[in-house]
């Protein structure tokens, strides 16, 4: 299915060739399995594997927790202490699928700023960054439903500000948010339609995903030199690539051992690190926490919506000229999700001609200072609303930003990047100094 | 550099998430060394069992715990009590409704082991099943609550802390009588000092003031938010011993297969 030149399933036997007639399904496995891939992967290149794993290891646990859990206001916190206490094995897999979602995140993040770096979003990969937007979007989506399951005071009380933000949309606000509670607060209705999101998203997920490596087996893979894979013929296609398996399967199931090993500890010794303690704390209506704090993986974005404030003269200017119908709460919402909307639109809005920021001198530190951005507003996300935090916040949002909205276009202007490698297997030469043999490409038949 | 900046990514995620466990945070809770801490902690099974005499000569005055089930007491991990004093046990709590009686009509009778704790005498005394993770202890070093790994949560300090934390300082609100407090948040609880010291006598005679009774009370809960720490901890160091050496294996595959294509120049 890739542009790339490669060997294809041939079926050997008799009964083999009438199979393949009759359903490929070998050789599509054989194809996908054998993809060529830019022997020059480094290791920011693991993270799809990690992916996929915890996408299959949410689903899991998440159909056996299931068939313990009860949607029901007054017996779905009593249902996860039966699953806590009683179910065999029920307090690893509720601690796996809590903690899984973390790492979830934390490889979504890492696999999102990898891309970032090495230009990966670039033509012709626009169609797989898009889908992979869409990926972490129901992701997001996914994980918030699933943080409400337990009925938790966070649970709770977060439900009610996260529909919130969709009350806050000028004339059809509140409506909306009647909507998606199925009742004007959050009670039953809400859980059990959030129960049955939770358990349909998912797969979803993995439809996309699907796509997300049917997109990029297209194009081929992106690589750290940003170079594409000669595809003039076969053997020069060889000269680039080595075939997905055994090279990088056996490196990445590296990789993700390795990170399990670290996941394996923090469920094993401290599972509860990453929760909230309030989560703890049945849902109650009449007592509202003193802070509510959303799960980690949201907090930049949370920042990015707590920091237009009405004293911020850019809201006051908008709230001016719509005539008040969009307030600083509204604002708020739009910035958030325009957030993640102009990093979506990164493909279009990078204009340099060079694709790898390895070779990009000034992309460098604009991207450096993103991710420390990133990092600045997560931490600011958990501070309470209160100065100095707003202010920071405001600041960070901005350069959120200025960096796709400024920066990206601009840098293709100004900056003089240096010149990538010629070729991948020139990279690759260089790096690890040629082999002797006449192919080196092929070294293992 | 992007090597160094997505470790940078990594790290910092931990550490904001640390962040968000210390925000809402007041009080002053001390760190104070239990037995189930660390990777290799574990409940201690006597301290338990003075804990549970604790929870039902004292707390079970005005608390309950309604996620606890009684025949847990007989589990492995837990105060690990026999079939007959589980049974026993049961039968201390003589006032349990039971709607199946009197032909439908309900009628009081003994707690069954099959029965969760009852309620307590207090409406307003919160349930105590999930107390010790329901409460945030301390969050270092430098908030990022790390040190999780070794101390434990911090719910069980938090819960010895409040115990010892009473100043002996009252002030009557809202008709309403508060205790000063040193590890509440706010400064003002109301519910009384519920020990003194020497408030249960153990038939071993181990010691029975304040602090030692605390402790007790403070383990014995942490075990009944988190009954399976012990088996937990357990399988978190077989996976990562397991999971370790197949990183290991797997390390060497990769680098034997690869090493033929990275040829070094001599």
């Amino acid at each position: 299915m890739g542009g790339i030149p490669h060997d294809h399933y041939e079926p050997k036997s008799k009964s083999a060739k009438a199979f393949h007639a009759r359903l490929p399904i070998v050789g599509l496995l054989y194809d996908t399995l054998m993809f060529p891939t830019p022997k020059n992967l480094n290791w920011m290149w693991i993270w799809g594997i990690v992916l996929t794993f915890c996408l299959a290891m949410q689903i899991v646990t998440g159909v056996v927790l299931v068939m313990h859990y009860t949607p029901h206001v007054d017996l779905a916190f009593a249902s996860i202490e039966h699953i806590m206490r009683d179910v065999n094995g029920g307090h690893m897999i509720r601690y796996f699928h809590m903690n899984g979602a973390s790492l979830f995140f934390i490889a979504v993040y890492a696999h999102i700023f990898r891309g970032l770096y090495y230009g990966s979003y670039k033509a012709p990969r626009e169609v797989t960054w898009i889908i992979g937007m869409l990926i972490y979007l129901l992701m997001m989506a996914t994980g918030f439903l699933g943080y409400v399951l337990p009925w938790g005071q966070m649970s709770f009380h977060g439900t009610a500000v996260i529909t919130g933000l969709f009350g806050a949309i000028p004339f059809i606000g509140e409506s909306l948010q009647t909507w998606l509670l199925g009742a004007s607060a959050v009670g039953q209705p809400a859980l059990n339609r959030f129960f049955s999101l939770h358990y349909l998203l998912p797969f979803l997920i993995a439809g996309l995903v699907i796509v997300h490596i049917w997109a990029f087996h297209t194009t081929g893979n992106n690589n750290p030199t940003g170079v594409e894979v000669r595809r003039g013929s076969k053997a020069e296609a060889e000269k680039d690539t080595l075939p997905f398996w055994p090279y990088f399967v056996v490196k990445d199931l590296f990789a993700l051992a390795l990170i399990l090993t670290v996941f394996m500890a923090i469920v094993g010794f401290m599972p509860n690190y990453l929760g909230h303690p309030d989560n703890y704390i049945e849902a109650n209506a009449l007592v509202t926490p003193a802070h509510i704090v959303p799960e980690w993986y949201y907090l930049p974005f949370y920042a990015i919506l707590r920091a237009f404030t009405s004293e911020v003269w850019v809201v006051q200017i908008a709230s001016f000229v719509t005539g008040g119908i969009v307030d600083a709460k509204f604002f708020g919402v739009l910035a958030m999700f325009g957030a993640i909307a102009v990093m979506a639109l990164a493909p279009w809005l990078d204009t340099s001609t060079v694709r790898s920021g390895r070779y990009r001198p000034m992309f460098k530190w604009w991207f450096g200072i993103l991710v420390a951005d990133f990092i600045f507003l997560m931490w600011l996300g958990a501070r309470p609303a209160a100065e100095p935090y707003a202010t920071f916040s405001l600041i960070g949002a901005t350069y959120w930003f200025a960096y796709f909205l400024v920066i990206l276009p601009l840098l293709g202007v100004l900056e003089k990047p240096s010149t990538p490698p010629t070729t991948i297997e020139d990279h690759f030469n260089a790096k690890y100094g040629k082999s002797g043999a006449a192919d080196a490409a092929n070294p293992a038949e | 550099m992007f090597k160094k900046l997505t470790l940078g990514v990594t790290l910092a995620l931990a550490l904001g998430a640390g962040g968000a466990q210390a925000a809402g945070s007041e009080g002053h809770v001390d760190d104070h060394a239990f037995s189930f801490e660390g990777p290799f902690g574990s409940y201690d099974q006597e301290q338990l069992r003075r804990g549970l005499k604790v929870y039902t000569e004292v707390c079970s005055a005005c608390h309950g715990m309604k996620f606890v089930a009684i025949r847990s007491l007989g589990d492995e991990g837990g105060p690990l009590l026999s079939k007959a004093e589980v049974r026993a046990y049961a039968s201390e709590f003589v006032e349990v409704w039971d709607q199946s009686l009197n032909d439908g009509e309900g009628d009081y009778r003994e707690a069954l082991p099959a029965d969760h704790f009852p309620k307590g005498g207090n409406a307003n005394a919160p349930d105590l099943s999930l107390m010790a993770k329901a409460r945030a202890g301390f969050h270092g070093p430098a908030g990022t609550g790390i040190n999780q790994l070794l101390k434990g949560m911090g719910g069980a300090e938090y819960i010895y802390s409040l115990i010892t934390g009473y100043t002996g300082e009252e002030k009557t609100s809202a008709g309403v009588t508060l205790y000063e407090n040193t590890a509440y948040p706010g400064g003002w609880i109301s519910m009384a000092p519920p020990l003194y010291g020497e408030d249960v006598e153990f038939v071993d005679g181990h010691k029975n003031d304040l602090e030692h009774l605390s402790e007790d009370i403070s383990a014995f809960l942490m075990w009944t938010a988190e009954p399976k720490l012990n088996d937990r901890k357990r399988a978190g160091l077989v996976g990562v011993l397991i999971l370790g050496f197949l990183t290991l294996m797997l390390f060497l595959a990769n680098k034997a297969l690869w090493r033929p294509i990275k040829y070094k120049k001599d």
